[in-house]
């Protein structure tokens, strides 16, 4: 399973996140280093950071409302209902209102209508009496003392009904019209100011909403005011006004109120309660289909759904019961057939070892016999011995990949360092490099490059890698390069071959796959070595990656998380080399990278089999982090295996793509990759330039997050997924169709 | 004990195409080899051949290679290398329990073969007389024996050899490579788990609580030196 978690982790990888918890710190001091205290722009994390630090705390509400359907829906009913009852609420409000007023208005009305009439006829009839018994110049007294009669008269008539306030017209209070009231009436403040300015100018009567404001210590009340202008027995102006307390219709409204409120608020949340009991009928069964949907996926095959009734949830059940009886069915029989296919290759494997140790011992019996044989039969001695080696090592990977296929394969974890296991299999492919004429370097072997791993294992992916690689580099040379960096290490050799073309840079891991099948099988290579090391880095949770163009050689890349445990986000080293063509090409035509690709020479695009890059002149990697080329995907190229002309079956000799047999067997054998060399190891480790080293040494910690997340994640993921893809066939051809 | 490289050979091989091969490569190398096809008659051949070394196939029918294993370990320290078909680290490990010095896993080549029989075989001529103490044992290598309070204790040679070479250098670790090739005689990197499960049966005999172990003591993420004496 493991495996399967390495191949779909690439794709996940986030381009900001921490790599893994205790990277989180480094990171955050690289970023220090790198922008805060070198005054760099750094605006955007710290941007991204304030988000995240605001989103944080509502994060599992957002979460919830996301997840959780039921409370969608109860949360959308209780809002619409509520918008639903407030609505109604002020329509009927609205309307009792209007109806309360409207009979209070006009009885109002009528009453302010006759008291007007009454004010005037008392004005005439003491402007007759005015008139007979006094002569005009001192009118004052005894219009003082009427407006207080009429004030009381008037009064009289509505004791809480109503009250009678009058007011000097136009402001104007000289001669004893200053304001009157009855009931202690605050005159002034219950008469809004806009009623008196439109009594003022005009002799209808005009009425307005206020309210009564008193002296005595009574509550202010809501009422009608009805005010006219009238005359008083001199002619002069003055403003009579009704005042009509609403209390009474208040006190119905705010009745109502409460009424239609405390009603709203009952269906409103009675509405919510049926929601979420109608939901949790429909939302129940679908939660439980979808746990038991998840369980099956986990692989609890006898996981069934309860049906109850006919209804549609119980139909809803039956068909989920069909769909995982028969999923189970299938399973059942795909692991069946799939465990006697693992089952007959693994006893043929072994069954096969018998027989072949007799056949291998007699022929080695014949092989050291040759000298006295003639030419003829001393040749055929020859080729059955060295085919021998070949059959050999072909039964000792299908067995390999056989215990894989049965996950029967074990993960001997523990912290090596890769340095070693580099030197060793430089060492080990040193021979063969000779007979190339190639030259493998080291690069970034300054410091310890540490990961938890198991050393048989990384060592077998190297060796596969290197030998490919100067196999297939013609003659030129074989870059091996280390790096860590976060929570993980990586590997990466580079050769300047043929390289891959498109498309192809997945299906260098297919079993037997080969890029020409009508290509001679003139090298020692059984196929199925990089499906091996694929395996093998899967079982470390590990990525194996190629990169390639053709003409312009290829990469392999090998990342390990540096804890067992740790499930990878990134890469030391990225995927396509800095020297790849394309780079370079982005060079040339002036796009902005690494400060220091000006130096690269350029390199003339498709012009195939050209000198790619002479020995000496392997460009330095411009030691700036390389920004983030979203065309930058791996995963196109293919491994194109060299058609060598001096291709003899002599070749056989050369180390073995790989030595499947599990234990100590395939190290000790004489003739092993590990072998001949093995202890010499450590005493050839080839020099490098300094200006790489310089290069390589200032891949700091913090760097290839930015520089390889975010565009190069999902193009790995691809990459790795397509990998994945591909391992339940047994070869690459049968999936050339698509 | 022999004193020369040659040496008598039991081959035990229900195969009877590779018991003459092999018999054919052994007589070659100088050998004497006698051959038994069977499990059940394995030890009688064994009792009566009196062979300086066993080779034993772990499939065989009647009693299995490991049960064969077993009973020849139970009455003598001669040295046993396993021939396997699985390299499988538990099948690797019954065998290596059951008591077998080494393995070797099919196909092989006849020089490693002979290689491997070589190495067991092989003993110091004349071992000069020399006391070795490592915790509360003292060995006399030249005498072949481990003692502690004066009883003696019964080890294989291969146990022996073991437990000699961690004592000769008390101060150094030895790394599970370093014992690989000193008491196996491996030139080349191999199968530790060799070692793993002989240092395991070594502190069954000599520790006092093999769970705690003085005299063969782990260095972690090393290998083993000997303990304080």
């Amino acid at each position: 399973m493991s495996g399967d978690s390495a191949a779909s982790a690439p794709g996940r990888s986030g381009a900001g996140r921490p790599v893994g918890r205790k990277a989180a710190g480094s990171r955050w001091g690289s970023l220090l280093e790198d922008g805060l205290l070198q005054g760099g722009v750094q605006g955007s994390p710290v941007i991204r950071l304030f988000m995240r630090w605001v989103r944080r705390p509502l994060l599992p509400v957002i979460r919830l409302w996301r997840r959780n359907i039921q409370l969608k829906v109860v949360a959308t009913t209780l809002l619409m209902s509520l918008g639903v009852v407030l609505l109604l609420g002020f329509v009927v409000i609205g309307q009792v209102r209007n109806g309360l007023l409207e009979a209070k208005v006009k009885a109002s009305q009528s009453q302010a209508t006759g008291g007007f009439a009454v004010a005037k006829q008392m004005a005439d009839e003491a402007a007759a009496g005015n008139g007979d018994d006094t002569s005009a110049g001192r009118p004052a007294p005894n219009v003082i003392a009427w407006m207080s009669n009429l004030v009381s008269s008037l009064s009289s008539g509505g004791q809480g009904a109503f009250d009678v306030v009058t007011l000097p017209a136009g402001g104007d209070s000289a001669g004893g019209r200053g304001p009157r009231a009855s009931g202690f009436v605050d005159p002034s403040a219950s008469v809004p100011e806009a009623l008196r300015e439109r009594v003022d100018s005009s002799t209808a009567a005009a009425q307005s909403y206020t309210r009564i404001v008193y002296y005595d210590g009574k509550e202010s009340q809501p009422g009608l005011v009805i005010g006219k202008k009238v005359n008083d027995p001199n002619g002069n102006a003055y403003q009579l006004y009704y005042l009509f307390p609403l209390t009474q219709e208040e006190k119905s409204l705010s009745l109502v109120k409460t009424t239609l409120a405390t009603a709203g608020l009952f269906v409103v949340v009675l509405l919510g309660a049926i929601a979420w009991l109608v939901v949790r009928q429909v939302v129940t069964p679908v939660r439980m289909a979808a746990g038991i949907a998840e369980r099956l996926s986990a692989g609890r095959l006898q996981e069934r759904m309860k049906v109850t009734g006919e209804d549609d949830i119980a139909r809803l059940g039956e068909a989920f019961n069909k769909m995982a009886q028969n999923l189970q069915l299938k399973i059942n029989q795909l692991e069946d057939l799939s465990r006697m296919q693992r089952r007959f290759v693994s006893d043929v494997s072994h069954e096969l070892r018998t027989p072949l140790t007799t056949v291998r011992m007699a022929a080695d019996v014949i092989h050291e016999a040759r000298e006295d044989f003639d030419p003829v039969t001393a040749r055929s001695a020859e080729l059955l011995a060295d085919q021998l080696d070949r059959f050999e090592s072909l039964l000792a990977d299908l067995l390999e990949i056989s215990r894989f296929d049965a996950g029967a394969a074990a993960l001997e974890a523990e912290p090596i360092d890769l340095r070693d296991v580099v030197r060793r299999v430089v060492t080990g492919a040193e021979p063969l490099a000779e007979r190339k004429n190639t030259r493998i370097r080291v690069v970034g072997d300054h410091q310890p490059v540490v990961a938890e791993a198991d050393a048989r294992r990384v060592e077998r992916i190297l060796r596969n890698l290197v030998v490919n690689a100067v196999e297939h580099g013609e003659g030129k040379d074989v870059v091996v390069k280390l790096a860590a960096a976060g929570g993980a290490v990586a590997v990466a050799v580079r050769d300047y071959g043929v390289g891959l073309k498109p498309g192809e840079a997945t299906r260098v891991f297919s079993r037997f796959w080969r890029a020409d099948p009508a290509r001679a099988r003139t090298t020692g290579g059984t196929g199925l070595g990089l499906s091996i090391a694929l395996e093998d880095a899967r079982l470390h949770g590990g990525w194996l990656q190629a990169w390639g163009e053709p003409g312009g050689g290829s990469q392999f890349r090998l990342t390990l998380p540096r804890t067992a445990d740790e499930p990878l986000r990134g890469s030391p080293i990225p995927l396509e080399p800095k020297d790849s063509r394309r780079n370079r090409g982005l060079d040339d035509a002036g796009l902005p990278r690494g400060e220091k690709s000006a130096t690269v020479p350029a390199q003339p695009r498709g012009e195939q089999g050209s000198p790619l890059v002479p020995r000496s002149a392997i460009p330095a990697r411009p030691a700036a982090a390389p920004t983030a080329d979203p065309t930058a995907l791996p995963g196109n190229g293919a491994r194109v295996v060299a058609r060598s002309g001096n291709g003899t079956l002599r070749q056989d000799a050369a180390p073995r793509r790989n030595t499947g047999g599990a234990g100590g067997a395939g190290g000790a054998r004489p003739g092993g990759p590990g072998g001949p060399a093995a202890g010499e190891a450590g005493a050839a480790a080839p020099e490098q330039s300094g200006g790489e080293d310089r290069a390589d040494r200032t891949v700091p910690s913090g760097r290839y997050e930015g520089a390889e997340g975010a565009p190069g994640a999902g193009g790995e993921g691809r990459a790795a997924d397509t990998a994945g893809s591909e391992r339940p066939d047994q070869r690459g051809e049968a999936f050339r169709g698509r | 004990m022999m004193s020369f490289m040659k040496g008598r050979v039991l081959v035990v091989d229900d195969d009877t195409a590779l018991a003459e091969m092999l018999g054919i490569v052994l007589r070659g190398e100088g050998f004497e080899p006698s051959f038994v096809a069977d499990g059940d008659k394995a030890l009688a051949a064994f009792r009566e051949t009196k062979p300086d070394l066993v080779l034993l196939d772990l499939m065989l029918p009647g009693r299995d290679g490991i049960e064969v294993c077993r009973l020849i370990r139970a009455e003598s320290g001669v040295p046993i290398v396993m021939l396997t078909a699985k390299s499988d680290t538990v099948d690797v490990v019954v065998g290596l329990e059951s008591g077998a010095d080494d393995y070797i896993v099919k196909p092989f080549k006849p020089k490693e073969l002979v290689a491997r029989i070589r190495a067991r075989l092989r003993r110091s001529e004349e071992p000069a007389p020399e006391q070795l103490a490592i915790g509360d044992l003292v060995i006399d290598v030249a005498g072949h024996s481990v003692k502690r309070d004066g009883q003696s204790i019964a080890l294989t040679p291969l146990e022996f050899d073991l437990l000699v070479a961690l004592a000769r250098k008390p101060w150094q670790v030895f790394t599970r490579e370093v014992l690989l090739e000193q008491v196996w005689g491996y030139r080349h990197a191999a199968d530790t788990r060799l070692v793993n499960v002989h240092v395991q049966r070594l502190r069954s005999k000599v520790e006092k609580d093999p769970e705690r172990p003085e005299i063969v003591v782990t260095v972690r993420g090393v290998g083993y030196k000997a303990g304080p004496s």
